[in-house]
């Protein structure tokens, strides 16, 4: 209704202005910041010794889950959902590992990079199916996630230890000062050479058109099959990188998928991202997976049973949508 | 117009059966089931046939009740992912607190209470608060299962044991004629109940109703969070009777035990041709894709396919079937 008003209010404005308009808009991603702000002065005051490592342990710990939930994200915003994240992971995650023992770090560097398009190949294959078939994306990503599952299994029926020093080099430790861990190095260039020349290209805009509604948006033109083999390519892609982190932190290639699927949706729509597709970005399912983090250890500290910790997550979950819809409901009566 | 298209082009014959095949769903389902069966037969001629088909059965019914819940749900356009650890939740309950043949009924009723329980949360959060379903069952099912880990490390476990009335009942088979499953006894009612009240009952056209249009249903009078609310605390229930049964067939009592079950149980609904989006399919069919689902799976494994094999060809019909299915509608 008022999507041009913000512009123009702002040109006329001061910068203070234009910064609370800002703020007003990315009300949600703000609200997060705050968050993660909080618990981490929370964790500092019931733990005096949380400091740079605990910031570096933090970073590695959410870095596969994630890009699990930056994957999901993309495909959530094309309308669609993809069941298949964690098995996308594990398989990627045996390839690389299965392929990289006993190699050179060069050729491991290869096997690093070709287990990240493997991840891409097969996200764009969920696509062409769910595109083909037209079989609704949870159905079919559902059915793929047997049969990437499957393929990992074959390649590995144990878990196979890999580990390789300079993969682990990748995440573990800091870059110039001890409180930017590598860890959050890498997500964030990962995230910013894939999405923000995504966002702001014209395949960007019709991942977004296509989410919001299919039918305007194949009638102004785009191509609603190849965005949608886009969006589930790129979730591979992500998919992929969780995988070969999974390779690099836990030093080995484990073939039965993790309960990243799941957590990924969930982060994915407590980082503001709706599930009727066409709304949100990825830095905010990114925050969503920090503070959950953030929340476990913190139990952890507190010497609460960990597993309450699940229980606060779901009633988070809950609470933080209800929330939502009811502020929803009420801009809707008003 | 694509059914138009075809019928210009093929012969009166085709007509008639792509006509049957798109009025009828279930038969070639059937079909399929049968094909299975009949190669499973012939691969291995030795085998017990009845305690084949009595072991399908045992196996295909707690999903099949599983499915119910998914295509109840599905018919209003949801879907209920908490029925894993709700079963499996209420399961555990009934073993915990079982001390001896007397506490049977309260065993059970308070297991029934509790999932009925969730299953209203669930209904006010999707009902009410018109939270999406995927994230409240989600959710629930995450807060289940916490809070069901937490029972299991309070409660001191000195008589936990699965009580032999549900081992019974999952996992025997009548005396006089091997092939039919004591579960059947569960398992036929509440069919029967299911599948007329989604035929005949009002309550059964407003889950359609819901589904195929929820605007419509509301400006007919439609209250959709009370049958929301219903819907929800009626599939909790169904999955407190699966996870019974669960629990007495494999004599295991965890919290986690139902979760294998949660994503098939969701591909039985559709390969039955319950539409994900609501307003389409029904109780029958999801029973047929539970037993293809369980019968192609035994096969598999009688074949001697590695378990990744297995997995690989499980996804891949649960996609073939399904696309077929969406074929058959769209043409129609």
């Amino acid at each position: 209704m008022t999507t041009a008003s913000p512009s123009v209010h702002a040109a006329r404005t001061s910068p203070f202005a234009t910064l609370g308009e800002a703020i007003r808009r990315e009300a949600w991603l703000v609200g997060l910041l705050g968050l993660v702000g909080l618990l981490l002065i929370f964790t500092r005051i019931i733990n005096p010794n949380y400091g740079a490592g605990g910031i570096q342990g933090l970073a590695i710990s959410v870095l596969p889950l994630a890009l699990a939930t930056v994957a999901q994200t993309i495909v959530v915003i094309s309308g669609g959902i993809d069941l298949s994240v964690a098995s996308m992971m594990a398989l990627t995650n045996v390839v690389a590992a299965t392929q990289m023992l006993g190699r050179s770090d060069e050729v491991g560097v290869g096997v690093a990079i070709g287990a990240i398009i493997l991840g891409l190949v097969i996200g764009a294959i969920n696509g062409v199916v769910v595109v083909i078939t037209r079989v609704a994306d949870i159905i079919v990503t559902l059915a793929m996630s047997f049969v990437w599952a499957g393929f990992a299994l074959w390649i590995a029926q144990a878990p196979i230890r890999s580990p390789h020093p300079w993969l682990a080099d990748l995440v573990n430790g800091a870059v110039g000062s001890e409180w930017i861990p590598k860890s959050f190095v890498v997500l964030a260039v990962a995230v910013a050479v894939v999405w923000i020349p995504l966002r702001r290209s014209r395949a960007g805009l019709a991942l977004y058109a296509v989410g919001s509604n299919q039918l305007a948006a194949f009638r102004s033109g785009v191509s609603v099959g190849r965005t949608k083999v886009m969006a589930y390519a790129l979730t591979g892609l992500f998919a992929g990188m969780g995988g070969v982190a999974l390779t690099a932190i836990t030093g080995q290639g484990a073939p039965l998928p993790g309960g990243f699927t799941l957590a990924s949706i969930a982060a994915a729509v407590l980082g503001g991202v709706s599930l009727a597709g066409g709304r949100g970005g990825v830095v905010g399912p990114i925050l969503a997976v920090v503070i959950l983090s953030l929340i476990q250890t913190d139990m952890t500290f507190l010497r609460l049973n960990s597993n309450l910790a699940t229980v606060v997550q779901g009633a988070i979950l809950i609470s933080v949508v209800m929330l939502g819809s009811l502020t929803q409901l009420r801009r809707a009566r008003a | 117009m694509t059914a138009q298209a075809a019928a210009r082009r093929s012969s009166p014959i085709m007509t008639t059966v792509v006509r049957i095949l798109r009025d009828q769903p279930l038969i070639p389902l059937l079909v399929l089931l049968v094909v299975l069966v009949a190669a499973f037969a012939l691969l291995n001629p030795r085998a017990d046939f009845s305690g084949y088909l009595a072991a399908q059965m045992r196996t295909a019914i707690p999903l099949a009740i599983l499915a119910g819940c998914q295509t109840l749900v599905m018919l209003t356009g949801g879907i209920d992912l908490s029925v894993a650890a709700t079963a499996s939740m209420a399961g555990f309950v009934a073993a915990s607190l079982y001390s001896g043949p007397d506490s049977l009924v309260i065993v059970i009723v308070v297991a029934l209470g509790f999932a009925a329980l969730v299953g209203a949360v669930n209904g006010i959060g999707v009902g009410i608060f018109r939270v999406h379903p995927l994230i409240m069952t989600l959710g629930m099912g995450l807060v289940i299962l916490g809070a069901a880990n937490a029972w299991q490390l309070l409660t001191v476990r000195t008589r936990s044991g699965v009580p032999p009335e549900l081992r019974w009942l999952g996992s025997a088979s009548a005396t006089d004629a091997t092939f039919l499953p004591v579960s059947l006894l569960v398992f036929i009612p509440l069919a029967i109940v299911i599948i007329i009240g989604l035929r005949r009952t009002g309550y059964g056209r407003l889950l359609y109703a819901i589904g195929d249009n929820p605007v419509a249903a509301r400006l007919s009078g439609v209250k959709a969070w009370q049958v929301l609310l219903g819907l929800y605390v009626i599939s909790a229930v169904l999955a407190a009777i699966a996870g019974f049964l669960v629990s007495g067939l494999t004599n295991v009592a965890s919290v986690t035990l139902v979760n294998p079950r949660l994503l098939p149980s969701v591909a039985a609904a559709v390969i039955g041709g319950t539409s994900i989006f609501g307003g389409r399919g029904g109780f029958s069919g999801t029973i047929v894709g539970a037993l293809i689902l369980t019968v192609a799976d035994s096969l598999l494994s009688s074949l001697g396919f590695p378990e990744a094999v297995r997995q690989i060809l499980f996804g891949s019909i649960i996609v073939v079937v399904s696309g077929f299915h969406a074929r058959l509608t769209v043409a129609a």
